[in-house]
């Protein structure tokens, strides 16, 4: 194939272009048309296809993300926001830690080694372009039936991708989720979050600024793998037939990535680049033009330097594609030397491939031609924005008809099988056989992971201060109440780092739904959004940025709406964390938070196939004076232990305990099977020991926390009114059921 | 005393061996793997990891380092030398040690909470533990299956050179449970589990992995180690 060049271009203004095949639409085709004067370059068609993609442009959702710029809370404590690589906060002590969730939805289907692993180290890289050492990860993972035979084939290898590329970072795994659901069986979702910690005056930001400074490609060598991944492939819906789209996943090399991530650190603490952004989606495409955008005026590349795995490749793929472990630096000329030293210690592959101009160029030549002369925001910033057409869909009205009735146990024997059931179902059985193909030890700091309530890490050895992350998503909610249930989610996951007495600072978010072109969907996304915007406003925490992944879909089946929420905190001295479990027996049990009916969405309703009902109400006031409880509870010491409900209510919050450090406990509970099995949303259960009692019924009803006194620690077993549960028997169920599924 | 740390490319508890040899009283000192120069260290550390990616083998790469000719001259002629699950690796490639990591039982990587029974105290890196005590550490590896022949097993085993032995069921497929070995000379040791994510209950499940650290420098103090 001949080379395309803007002269051609011009001279051949008529020409037929794939635009289609490449995922663009006639009018933003015609777009392209109308912002160059001229028809595009072949090179310049494939950047703005893959810029202007879902993935890359948020054409969709731009009009509904604004909103949490709209309704943002005014903070010191964001240092950076949204519109970066990731959002940056401040945690005391002259640390800044950033932090941020994306998904790698659908080449994990295709290739679930590959497209996971790619995942982790594609979020690794957003953080470390911010300047921050990444210290931990987590992974929400969401999966088709358990016993679906092709979740048997895309599970074990999604998991192995994500431990196989994690630990070969050196990056401890502290944790996220493994939920199934039938939706999920043709579009499993790997989302994946990365930590990131640096000083305050080491951020970084995606900028290419002062013309004659030098644009530099280092990393790995580029390749033939990822070629439109963010445009053929993760912005379109599944279908059963059509092509093989394998060779859209990219292929990850997390030793290459180890090593890049100890240079990059090395050039950053000498102060060596002005600007620098990663190459993931988009690759190339998406590096130059927002990195030009980004700053003061345009750019020069000469592609041809570009060094290649596979020197065949033409210059539309180079800027197509999307092999890993690239990063793209913009240097002082005066300190390139230096620059160059650090990548040749490392053994890292660098090449200057250009230079900042001035102007509003961006101009990219290969072998002396110009292949590509564009404005560059017109790529990075001004893709096409959708105000999609939406409508509640209408199962919505049916579903909330819809009584939940299933059976309650009531007596021994009904409440034995109850919890047992429970303790074994996939969604709340033990996740070790998943959890211990991580690496949750690495760096040392490590405070708290799986199973705890949120994954804790030490920032600073000297004074003890921490972080805190949690993620969490309740599908079954969000698919009655998408409003209600992303407020509840975000609810969920503060609660889940102020159990352990960190106050929530800020949030990131990872919304996965099925097709933006399908209204019903649209409105899920629509009113997900309205919701996680209005509950961070009113809980004053930040959104410091997030991902959006739509077309999660095969043919007519979307997934459950799933906006997967993570709440970052602080805490000023990890040893004095509130532990999820108690290690003793003699301490009181104590249930913080009123129970209602609210088995609507809850596990035991999907255990009997019920989906309807009515979601609850988030009452984001209560869940505030409880997480500051919790916050208040630690610094006083109150606690000897302090665990979250939710999915699967008290029963599962009891045995996760008692099984925790193989202490049992005897509770008697009131209406014993609603007690057991309601997910009203807003509750702990805290052991304290009895010395504490008056602070405890002193200080939670000033709050106005609702306390219920159910129990004591102690003994073998699980005992719940008369039925008595052996803590083997219970540990049996509880652990037995991966082994079974997953060998 | 200081303590050296091996920096090859990809390896991962580098910070962490330095941290638990400081945490016990020694000095670490950072060495890098295309440096040969010991920098004056009493003894060295090979972290664990995934140096080169663990490409070809496990330490196949790593053993030609140069800095690996000074460290392994000094080992030879009675320099502490103990290698953490990466470094075990190198040691067993660098044929310090016998036999081979091989991938394990259940072909997938696995990081739990590790019960081993500490067997052998007179040696450089053990003395600070009493025979048969029962300590609890991490253990994460996907090629932790220490293998030998016949002849190697009977000779370890007859020679009491088997430092460490998992507890209960076999995490990895290891012959006759071995989690560390030591060389004839009993100076180096070879030891799949991480005594370094194990100073302190905080970060660790124990602070039983202090005791391989203390031992060093107790033995270095004693004049056993010159």
């Amino acid at each position: 194939m001949s080379l395309d060049t803007v002269a051609k271009a011009q001279e051949n203004p008529d020409a037929s272009q794939p635009f289609a095949e490449l995922g663009l639409k006639p009018d933003e085709y015609a777009r392209i048309k109308e912002i160059l004067g001229r028809r595009p370059t072949s090179s310049e068609l494939a950047m703005y296809s893959v810029m202007w993609s879902e993935h890359c442009s948020y054409k969709s959702s731009k009009v509904h993300l604004k909103q949490f710029g709209e309704k943002a809370v005014k903070t010191d404590a964001l240092l950076v926001g949204i519109g970066e690589n990731a959002g940056v906060v401040d945690v005391g002590q002259g640390y800044a830690v950033t932090f941020k969730i994306e998904s790698h939805n659908h080449p994990s289907f295709i290739e679930p080694y590959q497209g996971a692993a790619t995942g982790v180290g594609g979020i690794v890289r957003d953080i470390l372009t911010m300047g921050a050492r990444p210290i931990a990860v987590m992974d929400p993972l969401r999966f088709g039936p358990a016993d679906a035979a092709d979740t048997r084939r895309v599970l074990p290898g999604i998991v192995a991708g994500v431990g196989g590329y994690g630990n070969c970072l050196g990056l401890p795994n502290i944790g996220g989720e493994v939920v199934f659901d039938e939706t999920y069986l043709g579009n499993p979702l790997v989302n994946a979050l990365c930590v990131g910690v640096m000083k305050h005056s080491d951020i970084k930001l995606a900028k290419a600024a002062g013309a004659g400074n030098l644009v530099v490609l280092y990393g790995a060598k580029t390749g033939g793998d990822g070629i439109g991944g963010v445009s053929v492939l993760a912005s379109e819906t599944f279908e059963s037939k059509g092509p093989a789209k394998r060779p859209a996943v990219q292929v990850g090399d997390p030793f290459v990535e180890k090593v890049l991530i100890e240079c990059s650190l090395e050039i950053f603490a000498e102060d060596l680049v002005v600007g620098i952004q990663d190459l993931g989606g988009a690759g190339l495409s998406c590096a130059t033009s927002e990195l030009a955008s980004g700053g003061s005026g345009g750019m020069k590349v000469q592609l041809d330097k570009v060094p290649l795995r596979d020197p065949s490749l033409s210059p539309e793929e180079i800027l197509m594609s999307e092999s890993q472990e690239r990063m793209c630096a913009i240097v002082e000329p005066s300190k390139i030397d230096r620059f160059l030293e650090i990548c040749e210690k490392w053994d890292v592959t660098v090449t200057v491939i250009g230079e900042v101009t001035d102007g509003n160029h961006l101009e990219i030549t290969w072998n002396d031609e110009l292949i590509v002369d564009v404005p560059p925001r017109t790529v990075a910033h001004d893709g096409p924005v959708y105000n999609r057409p939406l409508a509640q869909p209408a199962y919505i009205d049916a579903v909330a008809k819809e009584v939940i009735n299933v059976p309650l146990p009531t007596t021994a024997v009904e409440i034995t099988s109850t919890v047992l059931k429970l303790a074994a179902t996939p969604n709340l059985a033990d996740k070790s056989w998943v959890t211990d193909q991580y690496d949750r030890y690495v760096q040392g700091n490590t405070i708290q992971s799986q199973p705890d309530d949120s994954g804790m890490v030490r920032i600073d050895e000297k004074t003890h201060l921490g972080v805190a992350v949690a993620t969490d998503a309740n599908a079954n909610w969000s698919y009655l109440n998408p409003y209600e249930g992303a407020k509840l989610a975000l609810a969920e996951a503060a609660r889940n780092i102020a159990t352990a007495g960190a106050k929530p600072l800020a949030v990131t978010n990872c919304l996965n739904f099925g097709s933006p072109e399908d209204p019903g969907v649209m409105w899920q996304f629509a009113e997900s959004v309205r919701g996680l915007a209005d509950g961070c406003l009113e809980m004053g925490l930040p959104v410091t940025g997030g991902n959006v992944s739509f077309y999660n879909q095969t043919g007519s089946v979307a997934i459950l709406p799933t906006p997967v929420i993570g709440v970052l905190g602080v805490i000023d001295d990890v040893r004095t964390r509130t532990p999820m479990s108690f290690d003793r027996a003699g301490l009181d049990l104590y249930l913080l938070g009123e129970t209602h009916s609210d088995l609507a969405g809850s596990e035991w309703a999907y255990l009997h196939n019920q989906r309807g009902g009515v979601a609850p109400v988030a009452d984001l006031q209560r869940e505030m004076r409880l997480i500051e409880f919790l916050v208040a509870g630690r610094t006083k010491k109150i606690f000897a232990a302090a665990h979250d409900l939710s999915q699967g209510g008290l029963a599962a919050t009891l045995t996760e305990m008692v099984l925790r450090h193989n202490i049992g406990a005897t509770v008697q509970l009131d209406n014993v099977g609603l007690m057991l099995l309601s997910e009203t949303p807003g509750r702990v259960v805290v052991a304290i020991d009895p010395s504490q009692s008056a602070a405890l019924t002193q200080e939670a009803p000033a709050q106005k926390i609702a306390l219920t006194k159910i129990g004591v620690t102690g003994g073998d077993s699980l005992v719940i009114n008369d039925a008595k549960i052996s803590l083997t028997e219970l540990r049996q169920a509880h652990t037995s059921t991966f082994k079974k599924l997953f060998g | 005393m200081k303590i050296g740390v091996v920096t090859f490319p990809g390896t991962l508890d580098d910070r962490d061996a330095a941290r638990a040899v400081n945490h016990a009283g020694g000095q670490a000192v950072a060495l890098w793997h295309n440096d040969a120069d010991l920098r004056g260290v009493d003894a060295v550390i090979l972290p664990g990891g995934f140096s080169y990616g663990d490409y070809l083998r496990c330490g196949a790469i790593s053993r030609f380092s140069p800095v690996m000719e000074p460290i392994i001259k000094a080992a030879l002629d009675g320099m502490p030398l103990l290698g953490i699950c990466n470094g075990f690796q190198v040691l067993a490639e660098a044929h310090l040690i016998p036999g081979a990591l091989t991938r394990n039982h259940e072909l997938h990587f696995l990081c739990r909470d590790q019960k081993l029974t500490i067997e052998n105290t007179n040696k450089a890196w053990t003395s600070s533990f009493t025979h048969g005590q029962e300590i609890l550490i991490p253990l994460k590896n996907g090629e932790g299956a220490y293998m030998c022949d016949d002849n190697t097993l009977a000779m370890l085993e007859g020679e009491g050179r088997i430092i460490a032995r998992y507890v209960g069921e076999n995490p990895n497929g290891s012959r006759n449970l071995i989690a560390g070995i030591t060389n004839e000379r009993g100076n180096i040791v070879g030891l799949m589990p991480h005594p370094e994510h194990a100073i302190d209950s905080l970060t660790g499940p124990s602070a039983d992995g202090l005791g391989f650290f203390t031992s060093v420098l107790n033995s270095f103090l004693a004049g056993s180690v010159k």
